[in-house]
This record gives C-alpha cells, sequence and structure tokens, in this order.
C-alpha cells in the first residue's frame, strides 16, 4: 500500500513554484512594497527549510516502515546495544531541531527589526474601519489640506506612509498583502502601521478580521503614484465639487439632495453634509465604488442605488425608492464628481 | 491480597467458584434493561459509547456543513447560500467541530478506556459522568436546534466582541453559542476530574507511574489541561452573558471595557484547547505504534515529559492568536520564541516513533496506515505551525486560508487520524466485532488522499491573499481554479468518511468476531472479554511491566479480596500503585439525568432571563439532594 506514496512529495513542492511566479494584485508573493518584500523572504526561507525538514523525515518513515516488515511477528522485546544508538539519534535530531528553531527565532526577530518604523517625517494617513467599508481622512498640515475619500487611498511611492488605524464598530484589519502585513482596527485602541510601496501600482487589500454580514465585501485599493502625480491628485481632492451646466447633472444633483441621500452622505460644495456614510465628494473618479464590490460606472451607481441590499445583503445602505428619470439623473450626477 | 479489618460476614471473590463468582459479580454490576436502566446506568463502557457515538454523529453533522460551505465557495459570487447563512455555517462548523466533536470525543475514548486500561472496575463518580453526558447532550441539541431555528450564532467560532456584544449582534444567537459553551466546559469539566482520579488512585497494583500507558498518561495531562483552560472560557462566555443580558460593561470601551481581554480569555483557553484534542492522539498514536510495530514503544519517559511539557507550554503561547492587534514588541518576541519551543517537544514525539517503527517489524493494518497518515500531515502542519509562530510570517498569513489549511492539517491530520485508527484499533474491543480491513484501506486511502487535496491547496490560497470566513470572493480574484479544486477534492474526503462510517455500522452487527485480544496487544483492556463485562474484570489484574499481555504471555497475575455483594474496587497510591483500600463505587442513579435535565433548564433559560438563576436554582438543589441522598451503606453513611 505504501508504494502509492513517494509521488506524493512532488505535490509539497506545488507551493515552492507557486512562490516563484506572480499571484495576483492582493498578494503576499507578489510584492511592491518594502515591508512585504522582507517578508517574502522571510517566508520563502522558512517554507524551503520547513520543506527539506518534512522531505527528511518522510524518508525516515518510508525507511523505518520498509526496513523489516514482520507478518505477525511476536513483540519483542529491547536490545540494550540497539537502544543506546536510537537514543544517539533522536537525540541528535532533537537537537538539529533546537538550533533551526533557534534560527527561526533569530530570523524572525530580525525580519521585525527591518520592517518599516514610525519616523518623524512620515506622511500621515488616517483610516477608520466601519461595517462594510473604509473612511479615508488626510489630515494634512493645514484645515485647507483636510479632506475625506473612502475606500480608496492614494500614496506617494518611494516614501514612509504611516496609517493611523481606527476602529469604530466592530474589529476590522487592514490588509494590502503587496505592501505590508495586516494590522487589526481595533475599537478604544488606535494603532499604527507604515508601508513603503516601492513601486506605482494598484494594490488590492481586504478587510481581514471577520466583521460580519459583509466582511467578503469590504476591499480597499491603495494606489501609489510618483510623487508629482500624487500632489496632483491631492490638489483635486481637496477642492470641493466643480459646479457643472450639464442638465442631467443638476437635476441628478437636485435629486441627491432631495432624497435621504444627503442625510448620510458628504458632498463637499454641496448641501450634502451627512457623515454616517462614505464622503462621496470625488466618487466619480474613484476605480470602485461599495468598497469594491462594483467598477465605477453609470450603470454601476444605478444598479448600486436600485438595489443595494441584493448587491451587498445586509449593508447599512438603504433602498431608496426613485422613478427612472431620478434613478438615471443621480447616477449621472454621482459618475460627474471626478 | 487486602487484609480485611472490619467485616467478616461478606463474600469475598475469593470464596467463591469461578461460574457463581462470574455470575455474582454481573448482578451486582448489571445495568437492568429498559429505558430507565439505561438513563440510570453509571457504567462507564456505556456512558463511553454513548459519548463516543454521539461525537461521531456532530463530526457527521459537521462535516455536511463542510460540505455546503466547500460548494458555495466553489464559484466566485455564488448565490447558493447568503452572507447571514454562511456566517451561521461557518460558526456552526467551527463551534460544533470544537465543542460537540473534537474535545468530547477524545473525553469520550478515555471514559470507556481508560478504567480498563488501568485495571479497575468503574471510572471514579460515575454518577458525575453520566451527569456530564446529559451535559453534553443538552447542549449539542442546545446548538442544533438553535440552527434548525435560524437562531445558530453567526459570530464565528471565537465570537470576537463587539461582533459578538449586545450593540452587533441582535437577537439570541450570541448567546446560545456562549451559553453552549457553558454546557460543554461542564461536561468537559467532570469528565476531566474523574480521569485524574481513576488514574491517580485507581490503577490495578503494581501499576506504577512508569508503568501507565501512554495513552492514559495522555489522558491525565491533556485533563489537568481541561482543568485549568476551561475555567477562562467560562469566565469569558458568561461575562458575555452578563454584557449583552443585564448590561455589564465587561468588553465595552466606551464604558471602561475592554475589547482585547475577550481575546486574552477566549485564547487562553483556546489554545490548551488545541493540546486537549492533540495530546489524546499523541497517546493513540504512542499505543498504535508499539502494538503494530511489535515492539514496547521507544522512549518511553521522553514520550512522557513531551507530553507533560507540551502541557506547561500551551499556557505560554495563546498570544500568537493576536499578532496583528498592535501588541507590544517584546511580548510579540516572547510568544514567538515560545510558540516556536512547542516544536521540540512535538519533534521528540515524532523522532520517538520513527524509531520505534525503525526498530520494528510493522504490521501494515488499517490502525497503522492513519498513523502512518497522521506522521505524513501532522509533520506539515506542526511545520507550518512554526511558520504561523513568527510574527512577521504571521502578519501575512494570519487570518487567512493558510491558517484555515494549518490547523485542518494539525487538527485532522494530527488528531483525526490518530482518532480513526483507534477507532478501527478499539472497535473490536468495544463491539466484540472486527471492522473490515477491505473497507478500513478504502477509507484510509480516500480519507488521506482526499484531505490532502483539499486542504494543501489552502496553503497557497492564503498567500494568495485569500481572507478566511468570507461567504464568496469577487470574479476578478485569482482564487477560482484553487477554490474548485478544493471543492472537487473534498467530495473525495466526504467519501473516505461514508465508506468509515458504512464500514462501523456495518460491522457492528456483522463484523468477524474479535476474540479477547485480536492485534496481540499489550495492555490491560485486552486481557478482558470483547466486549468487556459490566464489571471488567472477574479479578483485579496485577501489573508486573509496563507491557503486561507480553510480559506474561499465558496468565495474567490477579489480585482477589472484593466485596461481590456490592460495588467496590481497589484503590492504589499515586506513585508506586500499592494497594491502599477497597472503596465502595456508587450504585446506578436516575438522579444524574434528573440533574442534567434540571440544569439544562436553567441555563437555557437563563438566555432570556436574568431571573433563571434564581428560580431555575431550586429543581437543580432538590435533584441534588436526590442524587447525594444516603442509601443506607453504612460506608456511604459515615
Amino acid at each position: 500500500m505504501t508504494e502509492r506514496k513517494p509521488w506524493w512529495p512532488l505535490f509539497y513542492l506545488l507551493p515552492l513554484l507557486s512562490l516563484t511566479g506572480c499571484s495576483g494584485w492582493q498578494s503576499a508573493l507578489d510584492v511592491h512594497g518594502q515591508s512585504a518584500i522582507s517578508l517574502k523572504h522571510l517566508i520563502v526561507l522558512i517554507v524551503a527549510v520547513c520543506s527539506l525538514i518534512w522531505a527528511l523525515v518522510m524518508i525516515a518513515l518510508i525507511f523505518a516502515l520498509w526496513r523489516r516488515r514482520g507478518d505477525n511477528a511476536l513483540p519483542f522485546r529491547r536490545d540494550p546495544a540497539r537502544e543506546r544508538r536510537m537514543t544517539i539519534s533522536v537525540a541528535s535530531a532533537v537537537a538539529v531541531s533546537v538550533i533551526i528553531i533557534v534560527v527561526f527565532t533569530l530570523a524572525s526577530f530580525t525580519t521585525t527589526r527591518a520592517l518599516n518604523v514610525a519616523g518623524s517625517d512620515d506622511f500621515i494617513i488616517k483610516i477608520r474601519g466601519l461595517q462594510w467599508w473604509w473612511d479615508v481622512e488626510y489630515p494634512g498640515s493645514a484645515p485647507s489640506e483636510r479632506f475625506q475619500t473612502a475606500n480608496e487611498i492614494h500614496i506617494p511611492v518611494g516614501r514612509n506612509v504611516r496609517f493611523q488605524l481606527e476602529g469604530i464598530d466592530v474589529i476590522h484589519s487592514f490588509w494590502v498583502p503587496s505592501l505590508a502585513g495586516k494590522q487589526d482596527l481595533i475599537p478604544g485602541r488606535p494603532n499604527e502601521l507604515t508601508i513603503r510601496a516601492e513601486r506605482p501600482g494598484v494594490y488590492r487589500g481586504q478587510c481581514a478580521e471577520f466583521c460580519g454580514m459583509q466582511h467578503a465585501h469590504m476591499a480597499l485599493f491603495v494606489i501609489a503614484d510618483e510623487p508629482s502625480v500624487f500632489e496632483e491628485w491631492l490638489r483635486v481632492q481637496r477642492a470641493p465639487v466643480a459646479s457643472s451646466s450639464d442638465a442631467e447633472v443638476l437635476a441628478g444633483q437636485r435629486v441627491f439632495l432631495s432624497k435621504p441621500c444627503a442625510a448620510c452622505h458628504m458632498i463637499r460644495g454641496t448641501a450634502a453634509t451627512g457623515t454616517t456614510g462614505p464622503d462621496l465628494t470625488h466618487v466619480g473618479g474613484r476605480k470602485y465604488i461599495a468598497a469594491g464590490l462594483l467598477e465605477t460606472t453609470r450603470g454601476s451607481f444605478a444598479a448600486w442605488i436600485a438595489d443595494p441590499q441584493t448587491l451587498k445583503p445586509g449593508n447599512n445602505m438603504p433602498m431608496v425608492p426613485l422613478d427612472p428619470e431620478e434613478l438615471r439623473s443621480v447616477s449621472a450626477y454621482l459618475a460627474s464628481l471626478k | 491480597m487486602i487484609v480485611d479489618t472490619n467485616e467478616n460476614n461478606d463474600r469475598r471473590d475469593v470464596d467463591l467458584d469461578r461460574p457463581s463468582l462470574e455470575a455474582v459479580l454481573a448482578h451486582t454490576w448489571k445495568t437492568p434493561a429498559g429505558l430507565w436502566g439505561a438513563m440510570a446506568t453509571v457504567d462507564h463502557k456505556i456512558i463511553g459509547r454513548r459519548y463516543i457515538v454521539t461525537a461521531f454523529v456532530f463530526l457527521a453533522l459537521g462535516g455536511v456543513l463542510a460540505i455546503l460551505m466547500r460548494i458555495q465557495l466553489a464559484q466566485p459570487e455564488a448565490r447558493l447560500l447568503g452572507p447571514d447563512r454562511y456566517n451561521q455555517i461557518f460558526t456552526m462548523h467551527g463551534a460544533n467541530m470544537m465543542f460537540l466533536f473534537a474535545v468530547p470525543v477524545m473525553e469520550a475514548m478515555a471514559v470507556y478506556l481508560v478504567p480498563l486500561m488501568v485495571g479497575t472496575r468503574n471510572i471514579a463518580f460515575p454518577r458525575l459522568n453520566a451527569f456530564s453526558y446529559w451535559m453534553y447532550l443538552a447542549g449539542g441539541g442546545l446548538l442544533w436546534v438553535a440552527f434548525a431555528l435560524d437562531m445558530g450564532p453567526d459570530v464565528g467560532w471565537f465570537a470576537y466582541v463587539p461582533l459578538s456584544g449586545p450593540q452587533y449582534a441582535a437577537g439570541k444567537r450570541a448567546d446560545i453559542w456562549a451559553q453552549m459553551i457553558t454546557f460543554t466546559e461542564v461536561s468537559a469539566l467532570a469528565v476531566s476530574v474523574e480521569i485524574v482520579v481513576t488514574v491517580l488512585k485507581q490503577r490495578a497494583p503494581g501499576m506504577s507511574l512508569d508503568r501507565i500507558p501512554l495513552f492514559v498518561w495522555s489522558m491525565l495531562v491533556t485533563s489537568f489541561i481541561v482543568i485549568m483552560a476551561m475555567p477562562a472560557i467560562m469566565i469569558a462566555s458568561t461575562s458575555l452573558i452578563l454584557d449583552r443580558l443585564i448590561g455589564t460593561h465587561f468588553f465595552n470601551p466606551a464604558e471602561g471595557g475592554d475589547v482585547l481581554l475577550w481575546q486574552h480569555l477566549f485564547w487562553f483557553f483556546g489554545h490548551p484547547e488545541v493540546y486537549i484534542i492533540f495530546l489524546p492522539a499523541v497517546g493513540m498514536v504512542s499505543t498504535l505504534v508499539a502494538t503494530f510495530a511489535r515492539r514496547p514503544v521507544f522512549g518511553y519517559l521522553a514520550l512522557v515529559m513531551a507530553l507533560i511539557a507540551t502541557a506547561i507550554l500551551a499556557f505560554g503561547l495563546w498570544v500568537h492568536h493576536m499578532f496583528v492587534t498592535g501588541l507590544p514588541r517584546l511580548g510579540e518576541s516572547f510568544f514567538t520564541a515560545s510558540s516556536m519551543a512547542i516544536a521540540i517537544p512535538a519533534g521528540i514525539q515524532i523522532f520517538c516513533w520513527l524509531a520505534t517503527l525503525w526498530d520494528g517489524k510493522p504490521i501494515f493494518k488499517t490502525p497503522l496506515l492513519f498513523v502512518i497518515g497522521f506522521m505524513f500531515t501532522f509533520v506539515i502542519g506542526g511545520l507550518s505551525g512554526v511558520m504561523v509562530a513568527s510574527v512577521p510570517f504571521d502578519t501575512q498569513v494570519h487570518d487567512t486560508y493558510f491558517v484555515v489549511a494549518h490547523f485542518h492539517y494539525v487538527l485532522i491530520g494530527g488528531a483525526v487520524f490518530p482518532l480513526l485508527g483507534a477507532a478501527y484499533y478499539w472497535f473490536p474491543k468495544i463491539t466484540g466485532r472486527m471492522m473490515s480491513e477491505r473497507l478500513g484501506r478504502w477509507s484510509f486511502w480516500l480519507i488521506f488522499v482526499g484531505f490532502n487535496l483539499t486542504f494543501f491547496p489552502m496553503h497557497i490560497l492564503g498567500l494568495q491573499g485569500m481572507p478566511r470566513r468570507v461567504y464568496t470572493y469577487q470574479p476578478d480574484m485569482p482564487w477560482h481554479g484553487l477554490n474548485l479544486f478544493v471543492s472537487g477534492s473534498a467530495l473525495i474526503l466526504t467519501a473516505g468518511f461514508l465508506v468509515f462510517f458504512v464500514d462501523a455500522i456495518r460491522s457492528a452487527w456483522q463484523g468477524e468476531p474479535a476474540g479477547d485480544n485480536p492485534w496481540d496487544a499489550p495492555t490491560l483492556e485486552w486481557a478482558t472479554s470483547s466486549p468487556p463485562l459490566s464489571y471488567n474484570f472477574v479479578f483485579i489484574p496485577v501489573v508486573e511491566g509496563s507491557n503486561p499481555l507480553w510480559e506474561r504471555r499465558d496468565t495474567l497475575a490477579v489480585g482477589g479480596g472484593l466485596r461481590t455483594d456490592r460495588r467496590e474496587l481497589i484503590i492504589t497510591t499515586v506513585g508506586a500503585a500499592e494497594t491502599e483500600a477497597r472503596e465502595a463505587s456508587p450504585r446506578n442513579s436516575i438522579w444524574p439525568f434528573w440533574t442534567a435535565v434540571t440544569t439544562s433548564v436553567m441555563l437555557i433559560w437563563s438566555i432570556f432571563s436574568p431571573w433563571a438563576v434564581v428560580w431555575g436554582s431550586i429543581p437543580v438543589a432538590i435533584a441534588l439532594i436526590g442524587w447525594f441522598w444516603p442509601d443506607g451503606t453504612p460506608e456511604d453513611d459515615s
């Protein structure tokens, strides 16, 4: 029966193969942040050594089973000489294990030290986790520089960015694996996480601590830009919405302000000043809406507003009854908020 | 061999000839037929069998939940289960497998086997034992009935606050979870106390500490872990109920409570819990390896020390479940070191078993196949445990499918494989019939292949960024292929378990008759008939070595002098197991059942009203008075 065994060790090589490959925009193996790169080195080291240990144990097991197979043999007593040799073998194996454990522990300490630490020059961004979206605040150095956005975080490449993480309702966990390891957002216990993106790109993240009904749909995006692009983005975001002359957009704005929408959402530069839901000031310029659920298009806005409870059951946005004309114009309005 | 000092008119076992002795003992120890007799029995074998069967039923139910989850996750954005139902299902799966299957099934094996393996006639505190089973059944019933009524808990098996607190978990779902904990912990604590006393005081004469079978050692150590770990979770779950029911603020940061306190209390129990499940499996593997390698296990002392070392370290590494909560770095370093260190006793165990097999002449029966499967998978689980013990490594894989893979390798690979091997091994003792060797091989290969194909790819999914406890994922994530593969493989695993269940049920009626010692095993449970008689042993064995049935292959030394007209067993000293006294063992009683019923009413009622604790305690008190009512024997009255 054990003849079938030997091909199994090949199976264990699978992770090694996948470690070499690129595997997407939310992966601990496809790394573009300083922390995540160090972490990947540690992961590869430990996985490689552990695979080797496993292979050695399995070889020992197969030899042990194969050496002398008995057929209803009588139980036998121990031979002191053999016992002594076995004691030495087992003791040496234990000694080697101790050494490996110590090496792993030291490697782990060293990696922790090498991760980003908070500095005085960090760019600071506040992140609040809510059921089931991310509130993002750029504090700025002056009140006019301060603004809020949601679910999409822009950062400059090559600079340390310190996220101040705050749990508002339940525990969430901020995790963008391509940039860094995760950190919890715990009510009553502010945390921090410093990261540095080494390359421009869009990195997906997702809440990693179970937080209720829509834990599965609580994604966020970190967009790392060259500093000049990032400064331009900041300038746009700080400004309130520009007024439009498009008739449909204006109609949509009237719908937004006259319906319950404005009670929960903020659109700077208008009378919409709600703070329960995500800030929508420049929502049309974000890549996704509803915490990564839908790509931002007019159609997505319409689908989401028409029936948020079917798309994301249990979320806190109620269905607001709108006639088709209202739905069309409010979608056009939101899409125009670049 | 026991000198009688105060009574001379009783009949002793040595005064009777063999047939009349057996008849008298059968009368004294019998469980009357019928429902009433079944409910009043305190026979550890009947209760143990009940416990084992119930635990396996919960295994099957939990497996059905797992299949539902795998069907849901086979496709992105699948609509088979909505988020509300899915969250109930994964919570039920975890809570059921941990609290209603894994821990109880190990306790159950111990309830059945430990008294036989130490050579006594019943477990210590047999009425408490009966009570513990009814409490376990009521707790399991509570959870599953609530689930059937769409009131199943949906906050995860570790029920983190504030999500499980009064503000975010409306209704009674979280309370059901918390109170189910109370039921199962009461029953686990009761069994642990029984095991400790049985092992320390009721061993057969001559079974000194260095001759205790390793499974018994593992259960002794496990029982101490239970006694020290479980109070933490009972405090936690009770505080949660208080927060939810009467507005205390243990876990409410706005009122000076602390969210992380829950995690500390939970994991102070939750990590030792892993060893509560794993150490009995270590004992089973040690037993099976010796029997099937045809030699005494190598490194007995090292294995016992490894058990104890694991138990001590188990209490020093709960924080590794909290590495991403933002703890001080020095603390994290300490818990990294302690978590890594626990790999050393695990390594000692693996090396000792390898040495035993190396020096032995292994016989490849189904139980040994499961041991080999255990070695293959548990070493992977142990090594991935070393990985997550490293704080920086853990920040990437914590709460992802990597961890799901890791703990299934540890719990299924490390505990269920040995348990299934143990089931094949002890089935003949419990039922008197052998399980099928052919179906055994089928079930082993299906489970082994199915398990690895199901859970191994989850490591990769985790590293690719898939978080756990998500009811779905989006089509633009690169996880679809592996998820489909995993779901397909889960069907192979299911088929393996089905073969096992079919084999067990079929063999219980139609299996080959087993005989007393079908495996030619060395420990005392094989010295009596299969299934054992109600009084376990006609004469209490006298132990002269660590492998009694191998050292004396024809006849076993026995001692006599026990009374036959009432239930009596031998009490021995803790260290050398020298005879100390004769002790009466309680008779059957219906009162443990009524105590469990009244306690259950009180506990379930208290989910809804704090007054339940006041009024509900009155019937409990009445039932306890019935339980402890003196029944006229001089020793019980004194």
